[in-house]
């Protein structure tokens, strides 16, 4: 702490140079708290995923349709307890920000599948009852304002056989996901209605769902689907929620690789940046530096004041960086791409690279102090 | 008797100027009492600096055996030698040489941060050597708001604040006016006598010589007569 005085007037010696490196390093680990936390919360994705559930999509691509045909032999399959279809489409309502998912599907079939979504016995018997009937997700009825019985217009990216792509729904039940907030922006809506009024893709699903009784057989349950279309024109891939979600995400591209390779031409830029920022500090604290040895001040000693004044410079300016990470996480998550909080140990790789880019940066300045020769910095040599 | 607070014997100093060898000192012998008030005067390029970076240990002769305080200081190593400074040696430089950005009393402070004081010592000594020179009351001032005097008057308190048993001042009324320099020369000689520190003054002003209890001549790097002069 004694040395707490002398540490910080050399960080504020050229106030405007100190501020500008600070702002950098502040945002390049926002940027770094940012994605590898996005990148993290993806990493993550699907770890709290039902055991029981497994996924059948196409060989060729998540999106790529499967015949409707196909859930009969996939319910032959032993061991396979229960199955849906999903098919679905994107959209918006009234504004082109105001994005919605729809779910087409056997909606009674879906809320067995999926216990944990949460709906009214009444409200879900509504939905036999009306074809054209949505039960939408609580968060959306507030964002919109909506109320049972409310007849919603959707602008989607499935056109009708009338040649209009505008689809109306009425709104039957409220549905509520409390373990995830990443489930909530959905509307389900009757499948064979759907499929019904579409133009294209008429008989199609992008998945089945397919709920098991032994989670530990999930392997041969599904190969043993996998099997049953092998050589047809849609061959198959059946793999368990975890894998079926992370297959979603990837289907945006290798985040991940982009996130890493985004975070280390930041860093390794920033090495630079305080790199020369610490060595034209010391530089010009040349006789400062031989005065401090002068009075006392050992060789390794001032070795380690130039690195500790590195690594305050970079940690606490890291530090920022992260909490306005952590700040701007929830924003994140609240556009459903990310989780509620900036992971901990986001924080804590966040701090170790702050480190080593301190000392790193830090480390030519220091052995520049060490090495200068009192006499020679006292005569400006 | 007084014993020899300093002691040299043959000194040789060369440097390595770009392709040139230059010989600085030629085997200097001088001894230097303690409690003594030393004037180095001689001009520019005749080796006063050198010789009292040496005595200082802020530098290291080539050949020649130096003693100071009992301790053969070219024997030290680079650690033992800065801590042996921290103890032994106050120095005194014509451009003050404070660093800008902290108060009178932080930069008195320096030498004593390595250390082991406790904060409330380092505070007193700190408080003691700010009196001594007049500055108590400038204490919480940075460099920048203090005059040259001043300055050089901070500077002297921090070259006192370890309680050093030498004093080296290079040029330390070079920079200033007559009257300023005057003040600087009275407080050294307080500091020379009621202190008791053996100061060692490189300087061109015969008039600051004038105030040293002994005043010593270098031309080319060797030492002309020695010459005694009482302090005015």
């Amino acid at each position: 702490m004694k040395f707490l005085p002398l540490l910080w007037s050399s960080l504020w010696r050229k106030k405007a140079r100190t501020i500008f490196t600070v702002l950098s390093i502040v945002i390049a680990f926002l940027l770094f708290g940012l994605l590898q936390g996005i990148n993290a919360w993806m990493s993550a994705f699907g770890t709290g995923s039902n055991a029981n559930r497994l996924y059948v999509v196409s060989r060729v691509s998540q999106v790529q349709p499967l015949p409707n045909a196909y859930l009969h032999q996939i319910d032959a399959v032993p061991g396979i307890k229960q199955s849906t279809y999903i098919a679905g489409f994107t959209g918006f309502y009234q504004e082109k920000s105001n994005t919605l998912v729809g779910f087409a599907t056997d909606v009674k079939a879906w809320f067995d599948l999926y216990p944990e979504w949460q709906i009214a016995p009444e409200q879900l018997a509504a939905m036999s009852r009306n074809r054209a009937g949505a039960i939408v997700a609580a968060p959306l009825m507030r964002a919109f304002r909506w109320k049972i019985g409310d007849r919603i217009p959707l602008r989607t990216s499935v056109m009708k056989r009338d040649g209009s792509a505008d689809w109306d729904f009425e709104i039957v039940g409220i549905y509520d996901v409390p373990s995830t907030q990443a489930e909530a922006n959905r509307i389900l809506v009757n499948y064979a209605y759907f499929d019904e009024a579409r133009l294209l893709e008429r008989g199609t699903a992008w998945a089945f769902v397919v709920a098991v009784d032994d989670p530990t057989r999930s392997a041969q349950i599904c190969a043993a689907v996998d099997a049953l279309f092998v050589n047809s024109a849609y061959e198959t891939v059946t793999q368990d929620e975890k894998a079926y979600v992370q297959g979603q995400l990837r289907q945006l591209g290798d985040v991940s690789l982009m996130a890493n390779a985004i975070v280390a031409a930041v860093l390794f830029t920033l090495l630079f940046l305080t790199g020369n920022t610490m060595m034209q500090s010391v530089r010009e604290r040349t006789p400062e530096l031989a005065i401090l040895k002068t009075v006392g001040f050992s060789d390794r000693a001032v070795t380690v004041l130039v690195l500790i004044e590195s690594v305050l410079l970079c940690v606490l300016a890291a530090s920022l960086g992260l909490a306005a990470a952590a700040a701007v996480f929830p924003v994140t998550a609240a556009l459903g791409i990310g989780g509620s909080a900036l992971p901990i140990k986001v924080v804590a790789v966040g701090l170790a690279m702050a480190l080593i880019l301190a000392l790193a940066s830090g480390l030519p300045p220091a052995w520049r102090a060490q090495r200068l020769v009192i006499v020679d910095a006292l005569a400006g040599r | 008797m007084t014993t020899a607070l300093v002691s040299l014997k043959g000194i040789v100093k060369r440097y390595v100027r770009g392709k040139q060898r230059v010989q600085v000192l030629h085997g200097i012998d001088l001894e230097i009492r303690a409690g003594e008030f030393l004037a180095l005067m001689g001009p520019s390029g005749s080796g006063k600096t050198t010789l009292l970076n040496l005595i200082g240990g802020i530098d290291r002769a080539d050949e020649g055996d130096l003693l100071v305080a009992g301790e053969r200081i070219n024997a030290l190593s680079a650690r033992q030698l800065a801590r042996w400074r921290a103890h032994n040696v106050g120095f005194v430089f014509q451009f003050y040489n404070l660093m800008p950005l902290l108060t009178a009393q932080q930069n008195v402070e320096l030498p004593l941060l390595m250390t082991n004081l406790s904060k409330t010592q380092r505070g007193a000594n700190v408080k003691a050597a700010l009196e001594l020179v007049g500055l108590a009351d400038r204490a919480t001032h940075k460099p920048a708001e203090l005059s040259g005097g001043q300055q050089q008057r901070v500077a002297i308190a921090r070259a006192l604040v370890a309680d050093p048993t030498l004093l080296v001042c290079d040029e330390p009324t070079g920079d200033l006016d007559r009257e300023m320099a005057e003040q600087i020369l009275d407080l050294l000689q307080i500091v020379n006598r009621e202190q008791h520190k053996t100061i060692i003054m490189v300087t061109h002003d015969p008039k600051a010589a004038e105030r040293a209890t002994r005043q010593l001549h270098l031309d080319k790097g060797r030492l002309l007569q020695a010459e005694s002069s009482l302090a005015a």
